[in-house]
């Protein structure tokens, strides 16, 4: 049977005109990294923050790890650790004081919360910071300190939103480590006391504007204008634009771009470094390879190569984000 | 006890005291505010700047200004030639008030109908009416003094006295000080203030800084978090009350005539009022600003509507009954009842009882408003 630990239907939450999120469901599993992604504004914010009950929906319902999030609220948020997009410590205390704070608040005593909260301390790697003020660390020490405070207790859900947005690449790259180590190994979150018991999995919400990011999920929902338009994993995800992804690599630059619109069946160029990403007609990858080379080269421009190449998540979340897409529920599916 | 709450109200005080600002504000600002009432919120005229015009110049004009010079109320500052350098220094403020004596003052002082003009700067109603009556009770005396002189001069022995003597006796504040008044106000409002201010500008900061919405998820009941942010705010008023009556005893030497314990338990019901406007404004101000303004809003017209400054007596019937609304006018009437009169619990009852109801009322419709919620 599957466990799943967060079970939400038909949220929606107007603010004003604004239509902030219109009509998400949303199930994720136990030991499941489920990401978040779209565009700045589409909602993913929003979500999260109906998820952890911060906003009252309009309308749908949320169930955390089987409690309801607005009557049960006290046991729902028992099991939940949130770090939210803006830093949300307390800047006058220092990191472990910080870290005593949410961990007694969230119902650790006073004789569990030291020796959990420098174990988190650790596995995050700010027990050499420990008694620094929070609002003397860099940008990713913040970001870190947030995480341990959302995890001291051991919460069975986590909840992350934008973690990484204005974080170096190696913080950022240190954070997925800590938060698939985290999915991982279960028995970190389980508390000694059921340690002979099954251990207990962990499931993870995060929302990111990063592709990179959104390819390590295990599950992917992308947003846009407050739905989620496409769910899957990266892998299905990137193969709904299986053969409909050409690469071409040439100069100038300009010409490529211009001749390639020109192409009936091309729908879409992308710049990705010094290489085009086009996106052509389902089943016409061929008339464009065996025609676009020639029309390039009529006019002047040069061909370096010009090949099909695997979808990246980018194309697929670019290919969504076309207005064609955006109205039907389920565009991409074959 | 309840281990969310503790935590609550540790973290509360290690922000207090981590932060200067909040710090100076609550330890320095009561003792200066304190001071500065204490001395200036006055309404004891003393040396009222005096112009002398002096056309007699014999010696019983000397006379007369001796007695002046005598009572404090005047300061003879200057000694002019004409009416129009009188004129010009009343205009220009340096004298407030001025005594021209005519050249045949003497000898119509003999012939006993002698005329002194006195002049006076009624711009400020407050003092004339004090130099006013100082001035008359001045000459009166000295004309009383006279008299007496010539009848023994005369040898006879016809004691001179008013047919009717008012004999006044004040009470509770015999010196009738200003300052014994002011500074049962002056903790008034020094209460009120500081709860309202810190509590809305802590509970403000929290959505400010965005750490409300790790507050919000965490099982932190909405009643922990208001108790658990009010109580420090309760602790260090507690704190302050001591502190000002302290400072007002010893250094003012304000009386503290009632039972200490019944004054501090009243003072932080009063307090409670304080922290509950400050939640209110909390509830409707987004920055730290907003929530200081808000409540300077109530403060105003708490102050002049209390009877801090300006009789109650002496307001419009429609500003009276506004002054019902006004918390600190019954907590002005209990704590001067209290320190000056030292009156017993029983006949302050009303006071203590409207006052108990409006803490409850206005805490009541704070904490309703209060959501645990970013919406």
């Amino acid at each position: 049977m599957t466990n799943y630990l967060v079970q939400a239907t038909g949220l929606q939450k107007h603010f004003g005109n604004t239509r902030a999120v219109e009509g998400v469901s949303l199930n994720v599993k136990e030991g499941e990294i489920y990401g978040l992604v779209g565009s700045d504004g589409a909602g993913k914010t929003t979500t999260i923050r109906l998820l952890v009950g911060a906003l009252l929906p309009d309308a749908g319902e949320v169930e955390i790890c089987g409690y309801n999030i607005l009557k049960q609220t006290e046991q729902a948020r028992s099991t939940i650790g949130y770090l939210s997009q803006r830093f949300s410590m307390y800047e006058e205390l220092t990191v472990l004081e910080n870290i005593r704070f949410f961990a007694e608040v969230r119902g650790l005593s006073s004789t569990e919360w030291l020796p959990r909260s420098m174990e988190i301390l650790e596995f995050v790697g700010l027990d050499k910071f420990k008694d620094r003020p929070a609002g003397q660390l860099s940008g990713g020490m913040r970001q870190k300190l947030g995480l341990a405070s959302a995890l001291v207790t051991r919460p069975r859900l986590l909840l992350l939103d934008e973690p990484t947005t204005g974080v170096d690449p190696v913080t950022r790259q240190d954070f997925w480590q800590l938060v698939i180590k985290l999915v991982a190994q279960p028995a970190l979150n389980s508390s000694p006391a059921t340690h002979n018991s099954q251990p207990e999995g962990v499931s993870v919400i995060i929302s990111t504007p990063y592709m990179d990011e959104a390819s390590r999920c295990h599950r992917v929902g992308f947003m846009k204008s407050g739905r989620i338009i496409a769910e899957d994993t990266p892998t299905n995800l990137r193969s709904r634009l299986n053969g409909r992804i050409l690469e071409l690599r040439g100069s100038p630059l300009d010409i490529l771009r211009h001749i390639a619109h020109q192409n009936e069946y091309v729908e879409d160029v992308q710049a990705f470094g010094d290489r085009l990403h086009i996106r052509v007609q389902e089943g016409r990858a061929k008339d464009v390879l065996g025609r676009l080379k020639s029309d390039i080269e009529s006019v002047g421009g040069h061909v370096d190569e010009l090949r099909s190449a695997p979808p990246v998540l980018e194309d697929v979340f670019i290919a969504l984000s076309d207005h064609e897409y955006a109205s039907a529920p389920h565009p991409l599916k074959t | 006890m309840n281990s969310r709450l503790m935590s609550i109200i540790r973290k509360e005080f290690i922000q207090i005291f981590r932060d200067t600002r909040t710090l100076i504000m609550i330890l320095v600002i009561p003792i200066m505010q304190l001071f500065l009432l204490g001395y200036s919120a006055t309404n004891d005229v003393r040396n009222i700047p005096l112009a002398v015009l002096d056309r007699s110049r014999s010696p019983e004009s000397r006379a007369l200004l001796d007695s002046y010079r005598a009572a404090d109320y005047f300061r003879i500052a200057y000694t002019v030639d004409s009416e129009a350098d009188i004129e010009a220094l009343i205009s220009a403020g340096d004298a407030r008030a001025a005594v021209i004596i005519p050249p045949d003052y003497a000898q119509n002082l003999s012939a006993g109908n002698a005329r002194v003009a006195f002049i006076l700067d009624g711009s400020d109603p407050t003092s004339a009416s004090t130099a006013l009556s100082a001035a008359q009770l001045i000459s009166q005396a000295h004309a009383t003094e006279l008299l007496t002189e010539r009848f023994a001069r005369t040898g006879s022995n016809l004691r001179v006295r008013p047919p009717v003597e008012v004999r006044t006796t004040v009470w509770y504040n015999p010196d009738l000080i200003s300052a014994h008044f002011m500074i049962p106000g002056v903790i008034g409002m020094i209460l009120y203030a500081i709860a309202a201010i810190l509590t809305a500008t802590s509970v403000v900061r929290e959505r400010e800084r965005g750490t409300i919405e790790q507050l919000i998820v965490t099982p932190i009941r909405p009643w922990e978090l208001i108790v658990g942010k009010l109580m420090p705010y309760v602790i260090l008023g507690f704190f302050n009350t001591i502190e000002v009556l302290a400072v007002g005893h010893w250094w003012f030497g304000m009386p503290i005539r009632g039972d200490l314990g019944l004054i501090i338990v009243l003072s932080i019901v009063f307090l409670t009022t304080g922290l509950g406007i400050g939640l209110f404004a909390s509830t409707i101000a987004n920055t730290q600003q907003e929530a200081m303004l808000t409540v300077w809003m109530t403060l105003l017209p708490s102050i002049f509507l209390s009877g801090f400054f300006f009789p109650l007596e002496a307001m419009p019937t429609f500003l009276r009954w506004l002054s019902y609304l006004m918390p600190l006018r019954y907590y002005l009437v209990i704590i001067r009842s209290l320190l000056l009169k030292g009156v017993s619990l029983d006949m302050i009852q009303t006071d203590v009882l409207a006052m108990s109801l409006f803490a409850v009322g206005i805490m009541t419709a704070a904490a309703l408003r209060f959501r645990k919620r970013l919406d």
